[in-house]
């Protein structure tokens, strides 16, 4: 007989099909020399997704303004490399904890909402932030962004190469680290309850479930992995600019996860990927032709896909981990 | 003295005119969110589909200003009765979330077929000479277009509560609104009033971009871009409340239009401000969207 213990031990455990996965996200960089910054920028936005994922698919807290702190982690990076501090792992750590600051202080207002209301207050949010931010121009450069960024080599030793070595193992690093911290947390009681008040916030609540502090904590997690991710990016890229903040941004990351599979963690994994190469793919398009494709996604994953493509291979391939019960 | 009216008259004249095109336009989203509990994100290209049909007809055929405006509105009307057929009925009683992202992708589906239609400039209209022509108004000279919109919502709004609040049918819708269950157990055929109020709220987010041509210009990314303020009014309003609508559109064009006029450097998100504070004071209590 299973008990509930082991059953939920048994979906947290390592697949074997996670190891694949890893090892072919490093092989890229023996494979594909030419398209590193390609492969560091996904990277990046699966990182990004990863921290969507944790209270969208775990704690089904609704985000339209993800971009929010994404661009704070980028505009906090730049900032620090520009003024001398340019240790490149510290300079993302404390971007991060600026992304989970700014996490913890809207954190009540959104949380406070569900629904309709929910998405419009974090669409509201991360408009303001991006208009805030385009007229505060001495801290982020308007519409120029910030620019020439310098790093201190990676650990004091890797230089950052024109064609992007370091940034490919600094970029891969971050997004391991954090997605096994992240994998820790969810099968921790503390991430169950989280998938607890996804189910059903009332009943949690009768048994006794902090509802509030739980929900904030799992926020303020989500804006560190978030800053994370837009420091990281300014970082590889050199550059922070106002379209890290924009709600298109917020929007994307929210097509890759769902494209993915909410709730799964290696749905952010797999749908930042597949979005971007497509979108690579279709680069030379006229932008409004893209929206087509974007819009189709959409419409068809919610309709007939509604696991997205995770879920679509799991009713063949059997189940990965961590996933919700279909 | 004479600086005080002189701006008072501009703002009313203009934040209300541009509350009235707030109003069509979110006013369809209002009820179909009140009755059928769906975020609908591609409202908005109903109205600016119905903007381009409008502005199609005139120049195409020649056709008036106010008789393609009605073309305009019985085409969308039409051809929502279809797209609620085919893609809402998954969505009654889905998540939110699933709601608004299929929303969404029809959208962005709407952006790029106007863009693929009309090209990716902005539409402008010929308004007609009496509506072009300037009026003295308290002292300052207005275009005659903008105290009509003022004119032709008032009554707008007028036959609307009048269809709410006086006939068999708001009566039915009303009851729809409140207790879905119940009205169809009464014998009210919900599916079908389904169908005629998203007619009805898509033709009047096409009257709403049609009268507001010259108010919000027509360009592609029209229906994304006013979303969010279509947004604002449905959730400031609370699902299905007709009068708070009206009274929130109005108000949201009063205070953007001062916004700018004072403050021209904070005034572009003075709404969004304006938006929070007002959810925040209601404490998230938007009892209409979540009473199931």
């Amino acid at each position: 007989m299973t008990t509930v213990g082991s059953t939920l031990l048994e979906r947290h455990r390592v697949r074997p099909a996670e190891y694949v996965y890893w090892i072919a996200l490093a092989s890229v960089f023996f494979l594909f020399p030419r398209n590193l910054s390609l492969a560091t920028s996904i990277m990046v936005m699966s990182l990004f997704a990863l921290s969507l994922d944790l209270i969208l698919g775990f704690a089904g807290v609704v985000s339209f303004g993800h971009a929010a702190f994404f661009g704070i982690g980028s505009y906090c990076a730049a900032q620090l490399a520009l003024h001398g501090w340019s240790e490149p792992i510290s300079g993302a750590l404390i971007a991060g904890l600026a992304a989970m600051v700014f996490a913890l202080v809207v954190g009540p207002l959104v949380l406070r909402f569900t629904g309709l209301p929910q998405i419009m207050v974090t669409l509201a949010i991360g408009i303001i932030l991006y208009e805030a931010a385009n007229k505060a121009s001495s801290i982020t450069g308007g519409d120029d962004g910030l620019g020439g960024i310098k790093l201190m080599p990676l650990f004091g030793t890797f230089e950052w190469t024109a064609y992007g070595q370091t940034a490919f193992w600094y970029a891969f690093g971050w997004l391991l680290l954090l997605f096994i911290a992240l994998r820790i947390v969810i099968a921790s009681p503390f991430g169950v309850s989280l998938q607890g008040l996804r189910e059903n916030t009332l009943r949690m609540r009768f048994i006794g479930t902090p509802v509030f502090g739980r929900l904030l904590r799992a926020y303020a997690m989500s804006g560190f992995v978030a800053g994370v991710a837009g420091a990281v990016s300014a970082q590889v890229n050199k550059f922070a600019g106002l379209d890290m903040l924009s709600t298109d941004r917020s929007i994307d990351v929210l097509v890759m996860l769902i494209l993915g599979g909410v709730g799964k963690l290696y749905g952010a994994l797999i749908g930042a990927p597949v979005y971007m190469l497509v979108h690579h793919q279709a680069s030379e398009w006229n932008p409004f032709h893209w929206m087509f494709v974007v819009g189709g996604l959409l419409i068809f994953v919610v309709m007939f896909a509604r696991g997205g493509v995770l879920g679509l291979l799991e009713a063949g391939l059997g189940r990965l981990p961590g996933g919700r019960a279909q | 003295m004479q600086e005080i009216l002189s701006a008072t008259s501009f703002i009313a004249i203009y934040g209300l005119s541009y509350g009235v095109v707030l109003f069509l336009i979110s006013i369809g989203l209002v009820v179909t969110m009140g009755l059928m509990r769906v975020v609908n994100m591609a409202h908005g290209v109903f109205a600016a589909w119905g903007g381009y049909i409008m502005v199609n007809m005139m120049n195409a055929w020649g056709a008036s200003y106010y008789v393609a405006m009605v073309g305009a509105i019985l085409v969308i009307a039409l051809v929502s009765v279809l797209v609620e057929r085919i893609f809402f009925f998954k969505l009654y009683g889905a998540p939110e979330l699933e709601q608004a992202l299929l929303t969404i992708g029809l959208a962005f589906i709407g952006v790029a077929s106007l863009n693929l239609a009309f090209g990716p400039d902005i539409v402008a209209a010929r308004l007609p000479a009496e509506l072009g022509a300037s009026i003295d108004f308290a002292g300052r000279s207005v275009q005659a277009y903008r105290l009509f919109i003022i004119a032709f919502g008032a009554a707008v709004m007028l036959v609307l509560w009048y269809i709410f609040d006086r006939t068999s049918f708001g009566a039915r819708l009303r009851a729809a609104v409140d207790n879905r269950g119940m009205a169809a157990a009464v014998g009210i055929n919900v599916r079908r009033l389904f169908s005629i109020a998203f007619a009805l709220g898509s033709g009047l987010a096409a009257l709403g971009s049609a009268i507001g041509v010259a108010v919000l210009p027509l360009e592609p990314m029209y229906p994304l871009k006013y979303l969010v303020l279509i947004l604002i009014v449905v959730a400031m309003s609370g699902a299905g409340n007709v009068k708070l609508a009206a009274g929130v559109s109005l108000g949201l064009g009063v205070v953007d239009t001062a916004g700018r006029y004072f403050h021209p450097e904070i005034g572009s998100f003075l709404i969004y401000i304006a938006m929070l504070v007002y959810l925040m004071a209601r404490g998230g209590k938007l009892a209409a969207v979540h009473a199931r």
